[in-house]
């Protein structure tokens, strides 16, 4: 008794002291995590504002063949493009730490406001194409788990590798053929009918996602139309991610299956579909949903090429715009707001893997 | 010590080709894995092919639109004289997609040999040094690799191309646009790999014995750390090939008159499409299809092969292990 006592004096306050330790490592994890956010930033800014003044100034690319020697030494004065680089480099980090990205070379627009107008676009395809990915995704990596190392099985990895191998601009064009001119069933460019574009675009305050402005306005016929316009774009990227997904199921709930709990459920009798979609399938999501926000960055290099593909007007799409009108100013604004998401995404899924797997913290 | 790899235990003693990365995955592979190893295999060999005998096998040039009967027919529908059709300028669709492994081979090898060097060197000495450089290198690394790859590739491809379209010029600012992308994925399993076997005794044996920091490294350390890259090497040349085709498909790739790419030549089916004309794209995209996939193949089977847990044998080679086995 003597010595039980002292013993379990303590121990009340033990979990919770250890309760406390966790969180503490688990704010700092999350402060340590949230602050390396910046430096990704920075670099990929300092990275991209210097390879794009190798090439010269902005206005000279931009205007080059358009204005005289002359007029191009005063718009190159005026803008302060003459003063010397570093300057130059410390200025534009100041005006985006204010927000302020310039102004756009070839159509004097305001960046931020270019952002904002494509970026839904941009946020609507990649939203659709996520679902599609998931919905091609997660049935068939449970199938191909399920009868692994039968015909079907390895049909379904190929059919991921070739989703993987086809280039989005050439399933676009496949689906574009098919669907768009032989079958004549969707239309194959564009996020609307210019009459449907219109009347949303009109809307009180439009959120730009057209989906969401055709419902909101109860707009059923454009509500249709955004649809029809959204499917291909949307099966072609998500078709890229969709075999990423299968593969990444497949390969987890293999993983799962073999574990000791479902063979204890299958000796008591669970059928084999629920041990399938409930006991192997749950655990399994937590890498899926990690190397999900990791796609992030694929699925915005893909938006770029789909977007292009359909002539989505979105971020993708612009940029390419911008690009070939050799806009620098532009495009260093739209790849500073993708490295920005990225970083974003990169923090989140960091924070979500280490809610759910203490082991990640350290 | 012997026994903890069993692979590299069965591959002593054979002679030194069969020890070779594809042959020796080959020969531990069976039934479909091995099905799918031979079929990347053959892909690729005949990707290989097509670009070194592509003057032989394409009936025209791959930026000829005329010959001593005229000017090729426009957009016309695959015959007996144009089996695969021709384009908009009236190119041969043939002769491009045969002309377009060229580029393709040129840009994957160019690309991946170039990050393989630049890659391991900087993993080499960022992971021996340490210290505020290899910090640097790895922050600097991390973000280039979180970013979207083919949009790091257009900003490469505009600073390096500006104004440049020969041949040579055009396939090497696409290759050292794709390298920059690649670099971060060579440096971080170097790097990782040295920093692991920089605590090995045979590393301190080295330096005991009065070994210079670079001998070290290029003679110690890089025979060891390089062990898994020919599984990387696989997977970035399909991956080199996307981004090339991104960028073509963009603009941004090689002019069409100094040689043919298959994503450009996508880029310009596009409106054909529109019209119904199928062969100006379907062709040059099934050779994209082709060639990734075959790579892929090849690259999804060393990885699967090089995992134990992965690797599947045939239920006679295991008998015959197991007799061997019982016979020791």
């Amino acid at each position: 008794m003597s010595i039980t006592l002292p013993v379990e004096e303590p121990t009340p306050s033990a979990p919770e002291k250890k309760r406390k330790a966790l969180g503490g490592g688990f704010a700092r994890y999350l402060i340590t995590r949230f602050l390396l956010i910046f430096p990704t930033i920075f670099i990929l800014i300092t990275v991209v504002f210097f390879l794009m003044r190798v090439t010269g100034d902005p206005i000279t690319a931009a205007l080059g063949g358009r204005l005289t020697p002359n007029q191009l030494a005063e718009r190159i004065a005026e803008a302060g493009y003459d003063r010397p680089v570093l300057i130059q480099y410390f200025e534009y980090l100041g005006q985006i730490l204010r927000g302020d990205l310039g102004r756009t070379m070839t159509d004097n627009r305001e960046v931020t406001e270019v952002l904002l107008t494509y970026g839904a676009a941009t946020l609507e395809l990649s939203i659709n194409a996520v679902l599609v990915a998931l919905l091609i995704g997660i049935p068939l990596g449970l199938i191909a788990a399920r009868f692994r190392d039968s015909y079907s099985d390895a049909a379904l990895r190929i059919f991921a590798i070739l989703g993987y191998a086809t280039p989005v601009f050439f399933a676009g064009l496949l689906l574009k053929l098919i669907f768009g001119v032989w079958l004549d069933w969707l239309p194959i460019s564009g996020r609307a009918q210019w009459q449907t574009e219109l009347a949303l675009n009109n809307l009180a305050s439009p959120s730009g996602i057209y989906w969401l402005d055709a419902l909101r306005s109860g707009n059923l016929a454009a509500f249709w139309d955004v649809t029809a316009h959204a499917v291909l774009p949307a099966v072609a990227l998500g078709l890229l991610t969709g075999g990423v997904f299968l593969r990444l199921v497949r390969t987890n709930v293999i993983g799962t299956l073999g574990r000791e709990y479902v063979e204890a459920g299958r000796s008591r009798g669970v059928s084999e579909y629920r041990l399938l979609t409930k006991h192997a399938y749950r655990p399994a999501l937590i890498p899926i949903i990690t190397v999900m926000g990791l796609q992030i960055a694929m699925l915005l290099g893909g938006a770029v090429l789909t977007e292009t593909t359909f002539e989505w007007s979105g971020l993708g799409f612009k940029l390419a715009e911008y690009l070939t009108a050799r806009d620098f100013v532009a495009v260093q604004g739209i790849v500073v707001l993708l490295a920005v998401i990225v970083a974003v995404t990169n923090f989140i899924v960091d924070v979500v893997a280490a809610l759910i797997d203490p082991r990640v913290r350290f | 010590m012997v026994a903890t790899t069993p692979v590299s235990e069965a591959k002593i003693g054979a002679p030194w080709w069969l020890r070779l990365p594809v042959v020796s995955h080959l020969r531990m592979s069976s039934g479909l894995q091995r099905g799918m190893l031979i079929a990347g295999l053959a892909l690729t060999a005949l990707l290989l092919l097509t670009a070194l005998f592509a003057p032989l096998i394409a009936p025209f040039d791959f930026a000829q639109n005329a010959d001593a009967t005229g000017a090729f027919p426009r957009q016309s529908a695959p015959d007996d004289k144009f089996i695969w059709g021709t384009t908009v300028s009236g190119y041969d669709v043939f002769s491009r997609t045969m002309y377009g492994a060229r580029t393709a081979v040129w840009v994957i090898v160019a690309a991946v040999l170039m990050s393989i060097f630049l890659g391991v060197f900087l993993g080499l000495v960022s992971g021996y040094l340490g210290g505020w450089f290899d910090r640097v290198m790895v922050v600097l690394n991390d973000a280039i690799y979180a970013f979207p790859s083919l949009l790091l590739a257009i900003v490469m491809s505009i600073v390096i191309s500006q104004g440049q379209s020969s041949l040579f010029g055009g396939i090497m600012a696409a290759a050292i646009s794709i390298t920059v992308v690649f670099i971060p994925q060579y440096y971080r399993v170097v790097r990782a790999e040295v920093i692991r076997l920089k605590a090995e005794p045979f590393v301190e044996s080295a330096q005991v014995i009065g070994a210079s920091g670079w001998r070290v490294m290029f003679t110690h350390l890089l025979r060891n750390a390089t062990r898994t890259l020919p599984l990387i090497f696989t997977l970035n040349a399909s991956e080199a090939l996307l981004t090339l085709a991104g960028l073509g498909f963009l603009g941004f790739g090689i002019e069409p008159t100094a040689a043919s790419e298959w994503g450009f030549d996508l880029n310009r089916a596009m409106s054909d499409a529109t019209s119904g004309i199928w062969w100006t794209g379907l062709f040059p995209g099934l050779a994209i299809v082709m060639t990734v996939l075959g790579l892929t193949l090849v690259g999804e089977s060393m990885n699967d092969l090089n995992d134990p847990r992965l690797r599947r044998i045939s239920r006679r080679k295991a008998k015959r292990m197991i007799q061997m086995g019982t016979k020791a």
